[in-house]
């Protein structure tokens, strides 16, 4: 191995083998054993995953749930065995994929620390070099000698993840501990992070925060179905990952609207450029809203107005029909479309239709259903809410010149 | 080490309460097979036969018990840390062999109120308390390596030490058994737990105690119970290593 690699996993593939019944008792075993005729389904996690880690590296792994990062880690951390291939781990690596596991409430807080240390390897010796450290970065000095089952849930996160934080070793294996503790606690922890990166402690980082991929992660590799789907720029992976997500959430959506929401007499969809339904859309692309109507006494109608706001309520824009006059008259039945160029920020959008009969008074309404989101791209010039029509002037413009 | 101190740490009597059990068995069985039944009448100094007997036994029992529900029942640490399993099964056998520690001295207290003199021979005990905790965790091992795959095996074992604790010459003196059938006596005494026992007693209390070398000078048989002990130790340690990969998995 490499003496610049910290891991490395090589054609690594994990499957479980799961008995349609389990045989966990001797009864069972006996009554099921006909050889070849137990039925046992092989759940593959992960195939033929290769990637290294060097020294000094913070490696971020992400994936949706049911990825397999979790038993990837757990193999990193010598828990599972790999079914097949090879991993090795070079130094002392000590995992955190729960806080607290080994906690015993009924003694003390330093006896825990104690505890903690000899369940991840640590000599007696080691634990009470780190002893300090870990106390003051939980801000329990004054709780030590106090039984675990005194202390607050808070607190023991604050212990445990201390432990976690202060634990001496070559490589950090962590799995989405981050969401812990208060607001400061958790500021602490992304301090702690930076320092990790400046002083080069090889760090393993399974989460769910994309923030923290991109600001901390050298390196990071996204997970989908048991296979590497990108491995390299955190930011790349960050954004691949908000993608694959966006899809999983897009099925459900594209499938909802489908359905043409129905109001009074409106009926309305979202298309794409294609014309067909659709729900997530890239950055700049022509987002078509359709609408078409029937059973309608026309003189009851004068002008549609189509809205759309993100779903945090902002809203981003209002056009109404009157002012085009569109459509030119109203009939019994008929059909709409609106176009727009959807150059607003990523994030989630809805739309809102209304019908009026006279400025200020609606008469039929579509809200709630008509959902869409923006997908980010790597290279956007722009931040903010939308980019808004401008031009730059070399050397500023005549007259504003001192 | 943990278990053993947090087993009596809410109780007011403390430690004493790992005494109480076995005397308690004690008491009983001296009221019924000393006294009523007058088994024992035949052997001088029954009741500390009797009570060497008891205390040796409790100890197997409770070794192989919480060996066998170690690792399932610290399911929560095996599928989350990676540390030698071993351990955990060490760690149930050796709160149980501090018990026993402080049973002994009960013993020794007996032994020393009742005026039995103590021989140079006595000072063989350590070797078959040795021999002792080496069978007890071979079992553990063996037990808490099936438990993770067969959950039956609890109550099985739990037959199987209610059958054990008669075929081991535990209440009744083996001179009774002597005088019945030899071979039976000598069945009994290849059991480790028997022959342990028995040694104890015939170093600690009287050299008139049964043991295999008053039945038979076959060095074979004599040595019998403790090869069994050292294979035991020797597959158990080998099983349990292999089959512990796959606990994260299974428990």
């Amino acid at each position: 191995m490499d003496n610049e690699l910290a891991i490395s996993v090589k054609h690594v593939s994990k499957h479980f083998k799961l008995p349609h019944e389990k045989n966990t008792g001797l009864k069972q075993a006996l009554i099921n054993f006909r050889p070849g005729q137990r039925q046992i389904e092989t759940q593959r996690v992960l195939r033929d995953i290769n990637f290294d880690v060097k020294k000094g590296e913070f490696f971020g792994i992400v994936g949706r749930n049911g990825s397999g990062k979790s038993t990837l880690l757990k193999m990193l951390a010598g828990i599972y065995q790999p079914a097949a291939g090879e991993l090795h781990v070079k130094g002392k690596l000590v995992p955190f994929i729960e806080l607290g596991v080994g906690f015993n409430q009924e003694l003390t807080g330093r006896e825990n620390v104690y505890l903690n240390g000899a369940l991840l390897g640590f000599s007696r010796k080691q634990t009470e070099e780190m002893y300090e450290g870990i106390v003051e970065f939980a801000e329990l000095e004054a709780f030590m000698d106090q039984k675990l089952k005194n202390y607050s849930s808070g607190m023991q996160v604050r212990l445990a993840f201390s432990i976690a934080i202060r634990a001496k070793s070559d490589i950090l294996l962590i799995d989405e501990v981050l969401a812990v503790g208060d607001e400061a606690f958790q500021r602490k922890c992304l301090d702690i992070f930076e320092q990790y990166k400046a002083q080069k402690q090889t760090v393993v980082l399974v989460t769910h925060d994309m923030d923290t991929v991109r600001k901390f992660c050298t390196r990071a590799m996204l997970i989908s179905e048991g296979e590497i789907v990108s491995i390299g720029n955190p930011r790349s992976v960050a954004d691949k990952y908000s993608q694959l997500n966006q899809k999983a959430i897009d099925k459900v959506t594209d499938a909802e609207n489908k359905k043409q929401l129905d109001g009074q007499f409106l009926k309305a969809k979202i298309l794409g450029p294609d014309h067909s339904p659709r729900a997530s859309f890239n950055l700049g692309d022509s987002l078509l809203v359709d609408i078409n109507w029937h059973d309608l006494d026309p003189k009851r109608l004068e002008s549609i107005g189509v809205h759309i706001f993100k779903l945090s309520g902002e809203h981003v824009t209002g056009i109404n029909s009157r002012a085009t006059k569109h459509p030119k008259n109203w009939k019994e039945k008929g059909h709409i479309a609106i176009e727009f160029k959807l150059n607003i920020a990523p994030g989630k959008y809805y739309v809102l239709i209304e019908a009026f009969h006279e400025p200020g008074k609606v008469t039929d309404s579509l809200m709630g259903g008509l959902q869409f989101s923006v997908i980010t791209k790597t290279d956007m010039t722009w931040s903010g809410l939308t980019e808004l029509p401008h031009s730059w002037h070399e050397d500023g413009v005549a007259g504003a010149r001192n | 080490m943990t278990d053993f101190k947090l087993r009596y740490q809410n109780s007011a009597l403390g430690y004493a309460w790992s005494l109480v059990r076995p005397l308690v068995l004690f008491a009983i069985l001296l009221t019924v097979f000393g006294f009523i039944l007058k088994i024992g009448s035949t052997i001088p100094h029954y009741p500390i036969y009797l009570l060497i007997g008891i205390v040796l036994w409790n100890f197997f029992a409770e070794a192989t018990n919480s060996g066998l529900q170690s690792i399932v029942g610290r399911g929560d640490l095996i599928r989350k840390l990676n540390f030698p399993r071993y351990i955990i099964v060490v760690a149930g056998s050796v709160s149980a062999f501090i018990n026993l520690l402080i049973s002994l001295v009960v013993v020794f207290a007996f032994l020393l109120f009742s005026g039995v003199p103590l021989h140079p021979i006595a000072l063989l005990f350590p070797f078959l308390i040795i021999e002792l905790y080496l069978i007890a965790l071979a079992l553990a091992f063996f037990l808490a390596a099936w438990y993770v795959k067969y959950r039956d095996i609890t109550y099985m074992w739990e037959l199987f030490m209610q059958a054990a604790f008669y075929g081991t010459p535990i209440i009744y003196p083996m001179a009774v058994v002597v005088k019945k059938s030899p071979i039976i006596a000598k069945i009994l005494l290849l059991n480790p737990m028997g022959q342990i026992i028995q040694d104890s007693r015939y170093v600690l209390v009287s050299n008139q105690t049964v043991v295999m070398s008053s039945l038979t000078h076959n060095w074979l048989l004599i040595l019998a119970p403790i090869l069994l002990v050292c294979a035991a130790i020797g597959i158990a340690t080998y099983y349990f290593r292999k089959s512990s990969k796959d606990f994260a998995e299974n428990v």
